[in-house]
């Protein structure tokens, strides 16, 4: 067990960049790096991929191992997998970071299973133990109902972290850092998958995970035309609409705009849920917006344990004034 | 088309918030009383996955349920809604595990349905949120496996998999037999007939013990568990709402605009 040290993290590439996930595990990274008095190492891996490196050192990486192979243009578990057992079989880190998205998700179990070790995933919350020096890794469970703080034996020891719950560090464009070079070694007859295509739903205006406003409806908006009043409202205040699952399930809204434990993780200023009744599932999407107003039927419902600001009555009465009253302050 | 299906018995997870208590002495969630446990929804979203190609081209579903105190009318829902065995690893050997020796006590007993295609999970239990045990049993068997699938076409021996991303979903072909692990977005699983519920009450699951699928007694439940939970906790919520009124609930409505630019939210 001892040979294994030092923090490397996964940083996945969006569109030639360095994501905001793999900036946010540089940042968490970086803190624990110290902690151990150890290297912080990033994994880049991707076709065409290499000049991401240095932005990876800007951001707290010590070495940047890059793995650039053209049978690697797209993610597919089979070469992820392959290539990630041999980096970290020649590094030897103690702790692998990897982010909760949709490709952290497939890649981080698999690869514990192979290296026969273990993942905790979605991690909200990532500390050393003063004592063990190992990692305590806190998720929600039971959606969001509660929390478990795991930790085990076996390294390297795998977590994925969930999105926007850590910071990056300011970019330093001075900061040096050495770049090494690994080769992918693939054999193309092992990659059992192919991606035939990939299609981007993503609807118009702000995404949804950067937008500054968030209204949401739920499953008391009853259809589709509820959800074309509160996007009205969402482009005035140059926000989006998100949904909570049974919103999606009936079809009322894209999947895409879903928000909570099985869709997106936001952070907006102003969140405002609308006919939703709050389910931990969904909060665990939401509960870190600065301020969440709520408009609900039910006195009862979840939702106003977590609001900061709540009307108790029927959306369909409430809501259409408070546009109104919101583009008239606006427009002042 | 033969296929299995793992489905796990749940706490519901529809239960609301407030009955939910955590033993803090046992590290244990207190099932809340009256409220029956349920299929995890994703894993009924995979029955319905495996139904739907049993509906375009026939096949056998087999499924298989791991725990102890299994209730019947619980764990026999995808035969009702139309598969075509159960199986249930029912044994205090199989439980209090991880990841790691749920997946492989699963392995071991589809390894023992022996004839397979297709293997389907949930994306992820709904009670710890894992997401490890489809992918963990497709490595032990050495399958090639399509996460996050939000709809599946068989052509020519192969499968068609539509796997959710965060902007969209790609399509991912994959050769078979492959593990498949289901979301929420495939739609909703179906309900159970009558027909199918009656067909139900007479089939007899078929019960496996860990001799019977040939398991390592020390790769089992709580002795295989790779992973220690140390704590379990419930986040304390500040939990203060300020209540808007007036005079009607469309008064109401302008006066949270008002609260909101008060309060510089807008």
């Amino acid at each position: 067990m001892s040979e294994y040290k030092g923090v490397m993290i996964y940083g996945e590439v969006m569109e030639g960049k360095l994501s905001a996930m793999a900036t946010e595990l540089l940042g968490c990274g970086r803190k624990m790096a110290d902690d151990l008095e150890q290297e912080l190492s990033a994994v880049i891996v991707g076709s065409d991929v290499s000049s991401v490196a240095q932005e990876a050192i800007a951001f707290g990486a010590d070495k940047v191992y890059v793995v650039d192979d053209p049978l690697l243009k797209d993610y597919q578990t089979d070469s992820y997998v392959s290539v990630m057992e041999k980096v970290v079989k020649q590094v030897t880190p103690q702790i692998v970071l990897l982010g909760q998205t949709s490709i952290g998700r497939d890649l981080a179990p698999r690869l514990a299973f192979r290296l026969e070790t273990a993942a905790t995933m979605d991690c909200v919350a990532l500390a050393i133990d003063p004592d063990s020096k190992r990692l305590l890794q806190t998720k929600p469970v039971y959606g969001g109902n509660a929390q478990a703080i795991f930790n085990y034996e076996s390294d390297p020891q795998i977590a994925t972290v969930r999105a926007k719950v850590m910071s990056p560090l300011e970019p330093d464009t001075s900061r040096k850092g050495e770049v090494i070079t690994i080769e992918a070694g693939l054999d193309p007859s092992a990659i059992r998958t192919k991606v035939l295509e990939k299609v981007k739903e993503e609807v118009e205006g702000i995404k949804l995970e950067d937008a500054p406003v968030v209204i949401s409806g739920g499953r008391g908006i009853g259809g589709p035309e509820g959800f074309e009043q509160l996007a009205e409202l969402a482009k005035q205040l140059k926000g989006a609409v998100g949904s909570s699952r049974p919103a999606c399930d009936n079809g009322w809204t894209p999947d895409t705009s879903q928000v909570g434990l099985t869709g997106k993780i936001v952070t907006p200023d102003f969140y405002l849920a609308v006919a939703i009744s709050g389910s931990s599932q969904h909060m665990a999407g939401c509960s870190s917006s600065k301020c969440i107003a709520a408009i609900n039927k039910d006195p009862e419902a979840n939702i106003f344990k977590e609001a900061r600001y709540g009307v108790v009555g029927d959306w369909k009465k409430v809501f259409p004034t408070f546009a109104e009253k919101v583009k008239e302050l606006l427009a002042q | 088309m033969n296929m299995i299906v793992c489905c796990k018995q749940v706490i519901d997870p529809e239960a609301p918030p407030a009955s939910f208590k955590v033993d803090d002495s046992a590290n244990k969630v207190v099932p809340p009383p009256g409220v029956p446990p349920v299929i995890s929804p994703f894993d009924e979203n995979a029955v319905e996955a495996a139904l739907r190609i049993k509906d375009a081209q026939g096949g056998k579903i087999t499924a298989i349920t791991l725990g102890i105190n299994l209730l019947r009318d619980v764990v026999k829902k995808p035969l009702s809604m139309g598969a075509d065995e159960l199986v249930l690893l029912e044994d205090e050997a199989y439980i209090e595990g991880d990841s790691w020796s749920t997946a492989y006590a699963l392995a071991m007993a589809i390894k023992k349905v022996g004839e397979y295609d297709l293997i389907f999970c949930g994306r992820q239990a709904a009670d710890w949120d894992t997401g490890q045990v489809g992918t963990g049993i497709a490595e032990i068997l050495g399958l090639p496996s399509v996460t996050l699938a939000r709809k599946i076409d068989i052509t020519d021996g192969k499968a068609r998999v539509e796997r959710v991303t965060a902007d969209g979903f790609e399509v991912v072909e994959v050769s078979l037999p492959a593990l498949i692990t289901v979301s929420n977005e495939l739609g909703e699983a179906r309900y159970p007939t009558i027909k199918g519920i009656m067909g139900a009450k007479r089939k007899e699951p078929i019960i496996w013990k860990p001799a019977d699928i040939g398991a390592e007694p020390s790769q089992l439940g709580a002795t295989g568990r790779r992973t220690k939970l140390l704590k379990l906790f419930q986040p304390v919520r500040e939990g203060k709402c300020e209540i808007i009124e007036g005079e009607s609930l469309e008064e109401a409505g302008a006066n949270l605009a008002l609260k909101l630019r008060e309060a510089k939210v807008l």
